[in-house]
């Protein structure tokens, strides 16, 4: 078990260091950052900036220059902020992970009794009507999905506040919007999860012993169910946030999603790279968790 | 030696999952449901109107006339017959943009899906034959690539490309590769040790010949079904990116820069940003569940 641990640490390490580098490559892959951060710039500046920047040397020095820049938590200035990016990608870090927490919790507590349902009455109407449901989730554009529930329930129904971030209300629907795009496929994995321990031999002693379907169901087929949905929901967590990016345009939420967008749109790539480098960091650390987690839990890993 | 001289291996490999009766019978399969028979149905008129585009659009999709701008659809209060879906801020016919709307949205969704597919079929291919340490630099590839929020890393390299309708097109083709990448190895892991393989190997067949001839065939109902999914999923991303503004950056209207537009008048409007949705939505089911019951009729383990 330790060793496996070990080298889960060490792909960990791997992982981290290509993700810097496609981080890196956000500005390089053009061939000519000048000319992406400034694209309108006279001559002279340009030649300026390529020297400030160092954009002269090899490529593989300034790589090895970013990577130690951003170890130290440097990713450069922000052009429009005029302020260092990473603290300005930071500030608004608790926002997106609160979303993305928010709608995750309410993803599972939709899938995961829906799931199950769908799995012990297999082929009911229950099942078939969660079946299509689910396609329906996955075909909605993420972003459309948010706008018609600002359609229903901001401009028609008029209860809750169509975009900002003033009240525990504006939360509603961002939340809501978010969890559509990631309960169907949860759902999905709860299902198929479930249907497979259901008929396995140790679920079907415990009906023959007399336990009630309700603990048979509950409690015997769900921890096992249990094991790939861990899996499932640390992968999804990068969906999560991949799609809070777009909720978070749409309802004008003031999280890193946004700054990003906002960013992209001014060329400001100090924020564009920090950004992105960030989000990828807490999907690696998160599947890292999932990792250990799955090692913990998993009796066949722990004894060995 | 002689061996040389001997015929090149023939074995009659599984050649695979589709040979003629099995087709035959997929087809039967799906034409029997009539969900798969609906979707089918719903992306046929789809393709054809993207194609027929200037000869089913009632209008010009860029023309503007500000004294009909914001028409309601047909059956709302004020909806005028010529425009059946209605008119956006600057009186252009909806209907008619969202018709052409669907030659952006196919296009890079089955180009990005060929993308993906080269990419990912050949380093799959190349990761579950040659396996150790090709294997293991690819596959932390596809740590890498998994990190990242794919919308995220797309837009972040379409902004730095410059947009246009082949750098959309590549970059999310070479943004959702991975998934063939471990489908792809694992069959082909599990496909090695089988006898037919084992048969050719015997024989003398080249690693080249044992990869193209008898491990890639027999992988190609999962490439089947998970390229049908992909590319719904491609369309859903290319709308996701026109819609936050790094679009095709041509004048072709797009279904995600519709609802972009939609989004700053639906208090005003609600039509502008729910049909281009709704086209979206009815295009990626009617893919899904084709792709879907394309798994069903294909997988020997659901057969």
């Amino acid at each position: 078990m330790l060793t496996l641990v070990m080298r889960r640490i060490v792909r960990l390490v791997v992982v981290l260091a290509g993700v810097s580098l496609v981080t890196f490559a956000i500005l390089h892959v053009s061939g000519d950052p000048v000319s992406l951060m400034m694209p309108e710039a006279p001559d002279a500046d340009r030649v300026a900036l390529r020297q400030s920047m160092g954009f002269n040397e090899p490529l593989p020095v300034q790589f090895a220059r970013f990577v130690g820049n951003i170890a130290r938590g440097d990713f450069g200035q922000s052009f429009f902020h005029r302020a260092p990016a990473l603290p300005l990608v930071l500030e608004r870090m608790p926002t997106t992970l609160l979303l993305t927490v928010l709608a995750m919790a309410l993803s599972l507590s939709i899938a995961v009794p829906i799931g199950i349902v769908s799995a012990v009455r297999r082929n009911s109407v229950f099942d078939h009507g969660a079946t299509f449901v689910v396609f329906l989730g996955t075909s909605m554009p993420v972003f459309w999905t948010g706008i018609m529930l600002i359609l229903l329930f901001a401009v028609r129904l008029r209860f809750l506040p169509v975009s900002g971030w003033e009240s525990w209300t504006a939360l509603v629907l961002p939340t809501l919007t978010l969890a559509t795009a990631s309960t169907p496929l949860l759902l999905r994995i709860v299902r198929s999860s479930m249907l497979e321990v259901i008929n396995l031999d140790y679920v079907r002693t415990a009906r023959a012993k007399g336990v009630s379907e309700r603990i048979v169901i509950w409690h015997h087929a769900l921890v096992n169910a249990a094991l790939p949905l861990v899996t499932v929901a640390g992968l999804q967590f990068g969906l999560l946030l991949g799609g809070a990016v777009v909720t978070e345009t749409v309802f004008a939420v003031p999280g890193v999603g946004r700054l990003i967008v906002g960013a992209i749109r001014q060329l400001d790539f100090p924020i564009v790279q920090a950004g992105v480098f960030l989000l990828a960091l807490i999907v690696v650390l998160v599947n890292f968790a999932v990792d250990m987690l799955y090692i913990y839990l998993n009796p066949q890993i722990r004894v060995r | 030696m002689s061996i040389g001289t001997l015929a090149p291996p023939t074995v009659a490999v599984p050649e695979a999952v589709l040979g003629g009766v099995e087709r035959s019978h997929v087809w039967r399969k799906l034409l029997r449901n009539p969900v798969a028979l609906a979707g089918a149905f719903v992306l046929l008129v789809v393709i054809g109107a993207a194609v027929a585009a200037p000869y089913v659009a009632p209008h010009d999709p860029a023309r503007q006339s500000l004294i009909r701008r914001f028409t309601p659809p047909v059956w709302a209060h004020g909806g005028n017959t010529a425009y059946i879906l209605g008119t956006d801020q600057v009186g252009r016919d909806i209907l008619s943009r969202i018709i052409y709307g669907a030659r952006v949205s196919l296009i890079v969704g089955i180009s990005a899906v060929v993308v993906s597919l080269l990419v990912g079929v050949t380093l799959g291919l190349f990761s579950g034959f040659l396996r150790g340490r090709v294997d293991a630099v690819i596959m932390t590839v596809v740590d890498v690539t998994l990190s990242f929020p794919q919308l995220l890393l797309a837009l972040a390299f379409v902004a730095a490309l410059g947009p246009s309708l082949v750098t959309i097109i590549v970059v999310l083709g070479l943004t959702g590769w991975e998934r063939y990448t471990r489908v792809v190895r694992a069959e082909v892991l599990a496909l090695r040790e089988k006898d037919f393989v084992e048969a050719a190997r015997a024989m003398g067949a080249s690693p080249m010949r044992m990869v193209l001839r008898h491990l890639l065939p027999n992988t190609f109902s999962s490439i089947i079904v998970m390229s049908t999914l992909q590319v719904a999923q491609a369309i859903l991303q290319e709308a996701a990116l026109s819609f936050l503004g790094v679009g095709t950056g041509s004048a072709h209207p797009t279904w995600g820069q519709m609802i972009a537009l939609g989004r700053d008048f639906v208090s005003v409007a609600w039509w502008l940003a729910t049909f281009p949705g709704l086209a979206i939505l009815l295009t990626v089911l009617a893919i899904n569940l084709v792709g879907d019951r394309l798994r069903d009729a294909l997988d020997p383990r659901v057969r």
